[in-house]
């Protein structure tokens, strides 16, 4: 099997073998919020999704020593963590693994329609409010951004929000979400394209 | 197949993410860079995708809730100990 551990995810892998808390601390910190966010995908509320996180880490500590690294460490937490909360979600009897995931694939247009021309115009289809080009880069860079950005994020139904944060705060490729989530690549797409355009929309708001 | 019809920045939109993820067919791909060379409205809509997604790949992994990371830790130190 090939390896595919980074050298950064071997030196944590290694610490965290040995009892080292630093390492440990690290990887609680880099991943933990983003694992509590994949978790609350699958049950009902935010306690039962620390329950689950805190389950996870418990099987993560126990099965260190199994793991083999055919997938980066970060999948594999995520993996774990997803698992964790699938199997508590069903004990919770909610009948559909995703809760959100039914709306949150759905056709509905992710650009207000409004801002079309109509079918009974010459360009049906095309931009009636089309969007203006922002500001070259500083505002975007700033403090302000980064809190819109989270604000936005915290509001999207939970599928989208977690999808997301792996994508693009934590920097997961589409495959190693798949994988993690047990997602397909058609629907990890569909989530991601409606969390970053709503992400969009409200920073079009911000930077008008 | 091919539909010789035009995209409609309406549709355009909706097929960004899976251009940035290069999971267009190659003719889907080449309408959509057709569109884009004379629409600045759609240039505009992508370019602000490219900088949403940038601007996401700042935000810090964020915090767990201080309970959660107490509880975390005594069960690293337990199972240490174990
Ligand atoms: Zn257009």
């Amino acid at each position: 099997m090939e390896q595919v551990l980074s050298p950064h995810d071997a030196r944590l892998l290694e610490g965290l073998r040995a009892g080292d808390e630093a390492a440990f601390v690290a990887l609680m910190r880099e991943y933990g919020a983003g694992m509590l966010r994949v978790a609350m995908m699958y049950v009902s509320s935010r306690a039962v999704a620390e329950e689950v996180v805190q389950e996870a880490w418990l099987g993560v500590l126990r099965g260190i020593g199994r793991f083999e690294g055919r997938s980066s460490l970060k999948t594999w937490l995520f993996r774990i963590v997803a698992n964790t909360a699938k199997t508590r979600g069903m004990r919770e009897s909610r009948s559909i693994p995703f809760s959100s995931l039914g709306d949150d694939t759905g056709g509905e247009p992710t650009v207000d329609p409004d801002r079309f021309l109509g079918s009974g115009e010459r360009f049906p289809g095309h931009w009636a409010v089309p969007p203006q080009a922002w500001a070259p880069e500083g505002r975007l860079l700033s403090q302000e951004t980064i809190d819109v950005i989270e604000r936005e994020i915290d509001r999207l139904p939970a599928a989208q929000r977690a999808v997301i944060t792996m994508r693009d705060v934590q920097g997961f490729t589409s495959e190693e979400v798949c994988n993690a989530l047990d997602l397909s690549e058609t629907n990890q797409r569909v989530l991601l394209h409606r969390a970053r355009a709503k992400v969009r929309g409200a920073l079009e708001e911000y930077m008008r | 197949m091919r539909l010789e019809r035009e995209l409609a920045c309406q549709e355009v939109v909706e097929l960004v993410t899976a251009y940035l993820e290069d999971s267009l067919s190659p003719e889907d791909r080449e309408r959509f860079e057709e569109h884009l060379v004379f629409c600045d409205g759609c240039q505009n809509y992508l370019a602000q995708m490219r900088d949403t997604i940038a601007a996401t790949g700042r935000v810090p992994p964020g915090a767990l809730p201080a309970g959660l990371e107490e509880r975390l830790l005594e069960a690293f130190r337990g199972w240490r100990a174990s």
